[in-house]
């Protein structure tokens, strides 16, 4: 049984923002179909009650002191900006309803 | 929709309210970077790399805004937590310049808590009724996406990321609301105690305060819960009320029909007054949270709460009650006084030199309001005194200023401030007080009046103030009233 | 640059006495960067700007001033390093024509130390590969056998110290990123503890793994190297809020005493080449020889360790990558409608191997898989903690091979994905457990060069680099360098 159809990776892909040719789609589904087993060796493992580590050095919760700093210049903002007007970035029209926040 | 098709479905339907706010913190610097919060510059004007998302940045919490989720919490008799985990929310948008947005998810800041309202109950009365709070967390403003074709052209958005970054407390609570005005009464209080606590400005019109709602609706009497929809960004506190009543009516629309309310995500249009659905639960985005690793949990020392809660400043429900009985008020009037902190802290400033708090609060509440509502600000920015207030009173006291003169001086007192003895002599209104100046005037009127004063000599009170509006003209209103009638009466009728 | 000047130490000297200027290493290894073109080890140079700097520093010599023992000496950064006015391609499509606007702490560092930064080396996409063919600059090829792989995804790094263009170099490691290539170029490479180096600046890969750490010829010049980019940065959260240790002083020589940790699970993987194992064995012979002790310790979890690492570094990594997105920098494809441009700007942008990783990242984060998949690799992360933690209560070390084998052929196990993964058996436990570590040449086989690893308790840099310090006094595996065909 495989553990993805290229149907799932396709909808991952696409929450990924990627677009995957038919050969790809079905590339990919095969190579992650054998890591997907591969790391299913994990499953074996008994890990009722452990804590997840996000971190591996504990370090204090580090905190900024609420000052303001002088902003980038405006102009290096976007220096890198494949479309911009004014100091605007520019993208190509945003329909509201794509609106996902 | 007419108010009977309204009241009628109201009468059949129970609504069922929840709350999300996001307020804007009040802080110098962004959540997790050191550019300026600052509003209305021109785009990209208040950025750092960290808000660009420039490859290579990395986050640092803003140690402010952790006494002010402290505040909240304490404040809206909520559990702090000592331990809380920001957590990333993965979409893409472009003004989301991370492809993910840091909040907080399993694991807030605050949690379980509740604020009182004020319904509306029998006969005009009213209750104080709790709602709770299930949640408030920390998370980051998105940028601005500038739709408007006279900015963007047709074809494009503008993405402007000044926004991007400003600190947001997420406040969510309970579906304790059973009316739209209840949830009007919950934000209202909901934003008084917000700006009590210096915690947010919670201004509307600047996005600083927003607002989504879910709704639901069953048939009174029943105790299961409808499907909710939720109702997205109403941007203005006048909407909110209204927006769920057009969601309330549609939602009673479709199940009148003998169709069904499906889960959705909704917007209000304020031009139509009606809802309409953006997107379909189905739809959802899969957001992918897990824990930041660029961010180390919040851990909150519990000497910090107890910190914060030492310089907690006096709520305004307990500010009502503490005035009502130590002053003897009437609530009305005590409930507009606290209603900011400010005008409260004048009002209680001002009572230190001047005692006759009831005098103090008719003129808080008449001329100072109304000077303050005009120019639609908040005592603390203008430049009346509480001192001030109270030397104007003194000198009506004295009788050394009429009440019209210093009703006059309170607009001038809130613009340029000042001490009230001095304006008073500069703009030449101390009253008349000379009492030979006043018979001079008193005379010279009743001479030139001869035949109402044969009237009044009768007995005749009406023609009186016929005699008092000529010596006020005469004074330029700068005498005493009634040491004027007082002086006429003498005059013509004798001791 | 005369050949005997290819270290840390010799340039210092050459310059402390007058025999070289600044600006003459640094344009020795200008030249020789453009020498070695072929092996693409080398993606971008700053010759001017170098030049100008090299200059500062022959100033500040003549006037008797010095910024540290690294005033002067040139230096390479992986190109997913950010510096103000530079080019950081990450070796992407993506970030082609990207040039940062703001200065990284690695640049930041360097400069306060002197040292000066010549170019950017050839890296595997994202940091993404163990072979540093990933790549849009061409694969690079290895000093020793340009047929062969640098490894990755540090290699241009690696092969740089190694084809003598710089004594010094900067890479990452985030799955083994700085070992594994300095294992297969014949180098040493050090991965400090997570958090000891700054991240600010570093194009992150995998956050909770990303360490940036020093490539050189030898131990004392990583500890020479790691004093001067080590210490507490508050932009960084995950950094550790403690100042650079002074490493170099406690590079003693003496070793005996020292407890020498050999992992049984490590020893006995399948698919190891015994050549290297046993190039590993007879290092520990020579640390046992100077007075260490050589036990065996347990890392029972070790054979999870690569299963852990991927779900947890591809999930990062996939919503690190998520700003990619063609609208404030980088590459864009345009198209009519926003979503178009995403998916175009991405697809196109991205190389395979980097887009496998965002999928299978997306994939295990998902609603339904996040408990199964990424929660799950956090405990196992946690149980790997503590198998180390154990093991240090008996052991100072740890000893172990870097790579379970030597320079594979370049092309070899590109079509592999998960055979490539496997080969990072030994290298991904210790960035999960936070540890410090480090990879020292220790032989050869058959003409390649075998790396042995050692790793420390976490903030056991010092420990590490004495025990690599005082093999390398007795060995010469780190002197011997690749006959380059040119």
């Amino acid at each position: 049984m495989s553990r993805i159809s290229p149907e799932e990776v396709e909808r991952t892909a696409h929450l990924a923002r990627l677009e995957l040719s038919a050969d790809e789609r079905d590339a990919m589904t095969r190579d992650l179909d054998r890591i997907l087993d591969y790391v299913a060796s994990l499953q074996r493992l008994d890990t009722e009650g452990i804590e997840p580590t996000s971190h591996p050095i504990p370090v204090p919760t580090p905190l900024r002191a609420d000052e303001a700093a002088v902003p980038i210049d405006p102009a290096l903002a976007i220096l890198n900006a494949p479309q911009a007007e004014g100091t605007a970035f520019v993208v190509p029209k945003v329909i509201a309803s794509e609106d996902e926040g | 929709m007419s108010s009977e098709v309204l009241d009628e479905i109201l009468e059949r339907y129970e609504s069922v309210i929840g709350l999300e706010v996001h307020t804007h913190l009040r802080t110098e610097s962004k959540l997790f970077s050191p550019s300026p919060v600052r509003y209305g510059d021109e785009p990209n004007h208040d950025v750092h790399p960290i808000d660009l998302g420039m490859p290579g940045v990395l986050p640092v919490l803003n140690e402010r805004v952790v006494d002010l989720a402290i505040r909240l919490g304490l404040a809206t008799h909520s559990t702090v937590h000592t331990h809380s985990v920001f957590a990333r929310k993965n979409y893409f948008y472009p003004d989301l310049s991370k492809g993910y947005q840091i909040s907080q998810y399993e694991e807030p800041v605050v949690s379980n808590g509740w604020i009182e309202i004020e319904v509306a109950a029998e006969a005009g009365t009213s209750v104080r009724k709790r709602i709770g709070i299930t949640r408030a967390h920390l998370e980051e403003d998105a940028g601005k996406s500038i739709h408007d074709t006279a900015v963007a052209g047709r074809d494009g958005t503008h993405i402007d990321y000044n926004r991007a970054g400003v600190p947001l407390l997420e406040i969510v609570s309970e579906p304790d609301l059973r009316s739209a005005e209840e949830a009007g009464a919950y934000l209202r209080a909901l934003r008084q105690i917000l700006r009590y606590l210096d915690v947010s400005e919670a201004d509307m019109e600047k996005g600083q305060f927003r607002c989504d709602a879910n709704v639901s609706i069953r048939p009174r009497g029943s105790s299961e819960l409808g499907t909710r929809t939720e109702l997205k960004n109403i941007n203005s506190f006048r909407f909110v009320e209204e927006a769920i009543l057009a969601e309330i009516e549609r939602q009673a629309a479709l199940l009148d029909e003998g169709g069904r309310v499906q889960q959705a995500t909704m917007a209000y249009d304020p031009g139509t007054g009606r809802t309409h659905v953006l997107r379909l639960k189905e739809d959802a985005n899969d957001y992918r949270y897990f824990p930041d690793p660029d961010l180390i949990p919040l851990a909150i020392a519990p000497e910090r709460i107890e910190a914060v809660r030492a310089e907690l400043p006096e709520l305004p429900d307990a500010r009502r009650a503490r005035l009502e009985s130590e002053l003897g008020l009437s609530s009305q009037d005590v409930a507009q006084l606290v209603a900011t902190r400010s005008l409260a802290d004048f009002f209680e400033a001002a009572l230190a030199t001047y005692g006759n708090a009831k005098v103090l609060a008719n003129w808080v509440l008449r001329d100072l309001l109304q000077a303050l509502n005009e120019r639609e600000c908040e005592v603390a920015d203008t430049k009346i005194t509480p001192e001030s207030l109270s030397g104007l009173l003194v000198l009506v006291d004295d009788g050394r200023l009429t009440v019209r003169s210093a009703r006059e001086l309170v607009p001038v007192l809130v613009d340029s401030g000042g001490a009230p003895e001095t304006l008073m002599r500069e703009r030449g209104l101390e009253a008349v007080s000379d009492v030979a100046e006043l018979e001079a005037i008193v005379d010279t009127v009743i001479a030139a009046n001869v035949d109402i004063a044969e009237k009044i000599r009768d007995g005749d009170d009406k023609p009186l103030n016929a005699l008092m509006g000529q010596v006020m003209k005469q004074t330029q209103g700068k005498a005493n009233p009634g040491e004027v009638r007082a002086l006429l009466a003498t005059r013509l009728r004798g001791a | 640059m005369p050949e005997t000047l290819d270290t840390v130490p010799l340039q210092r000297d050459a310059l402390g006495q007058g025999r070289v200027s600044s600006r003459e290493l640094t344009t020795a290894s200008l030249e020789r960067a453009e020498c070695c073109e072929a092996l693409r080890l080398v993606v971008g140079t700053r010759a001017e700007a170098a030049l100008a700097e090299a200059d500062a520093a022959d100033a500040r010599r003549s006037r008797g001033e010095s910024l540290g023992p690294l005033d002067g000496i040139p230096a390479l950064i992986k190109d997913n390093m950010v510096q103000l006015g530079e080019p950081t391609t990450c070796a992407s499509r993506m970030l082609e024509n990207f040039v940062s606007p703001y200065d990284g702490a690695m640049a930041e560092r360097l400069a306060a130390a002197g040292a000066v930064i010549i170019g950017r080396t050839n890296m595997d996409e994202f940091a993404m590969g163990s072979s540093t063919e990933n790549t849009i600059h061409g694969a690079a090829c290895n000093p020793w056998d340009p047929e062969r792989a640098c490894g990755g995804s540090s290699g241009g790094s690696a092969g740089s110290v190694a084809a003598g263009i710089t004594a010094l170099a900067l890479g990452s490691d985030t799955g083994g990123s700085v070992r594994q290539p300095a294992a297969f170029c014949g180098v040493s490479g050090m991965k400090p503890t997570y958090g000891r180096v700054s991240r600010w600046g570093l194009v992150a890969f995998a956050s909770s793994l990303d360490q940036i750490g020093p490539l050189a010829h030898s131990a004392r010049e990583c500890a020479m190297v790691l004093e001067a980019i080590c210490g507490h940065d508050p932009r960084d959260s995950t950094s550790i809020p403690e100042p650079a240790p002074a490493l170099e002083a406690q590079l003693s020589g003496d070793v005996s005493g020292l407890v020498i940790g050999l992992p049984r699970e490590y020893f006995e993987l399948e698919g190891a080449e015994p050549a290297v194992l046993e190039r590993v064995r007879q290092a520990v012979d020579a640390l046992e020889r100077m007075g260490a002790k050589a036990r065996e310790v347990s890392l029972p979890h070790t054979s999870y360790g690569i299963a852990a690492y991927y779900l947890i570094a591809t999930a990062e990594a996939s919503s690190n990558l998520a700003r990619y997105d063609g609208v404030r920098y980088g590459r864009r494809v345009s198209a009519d409608d926003l979503g178009e441009m995403y998916r175009r700007t991405r697809s196109e942008g991205f190389g395979d191997e980097v887009k496998r990783r965002i999928v299978l990242g997306t994939y295990v984060l998902s609603a339904g898989y996040y408990d199964a998949y990424y929660r799950k690799a956090q405990q196992v992360r946690t149980l790997l903690r503590r198998d180390f933690e154990q093991a240090f209560e008996g052991c100072d070390v740890i000893a172990t091979p870097t790579s379970p084998e030597t320079a594979f052929r370049l092309g070899e196990k590109a079509s592999d994905p998960l055979r490539m993964y496997l080969s990072d058996v030994y290298t991904v436990s210790a960035p999960l457990a936070g540890i410090p570590c480090i990879s020292v040449p220790c032989g050869e086989a058959e003409g390649l060069p075998v790396g042995l690893q050692l790793l420390g308790p976490a903030l056991g840099e010092a420990v590490v680099l004495r025990a690599a310090d005082a093999y390398q006094r007795v060995t010469d595996h780190h002197e011997r360098r690749p006959e380059i065909a040119l």
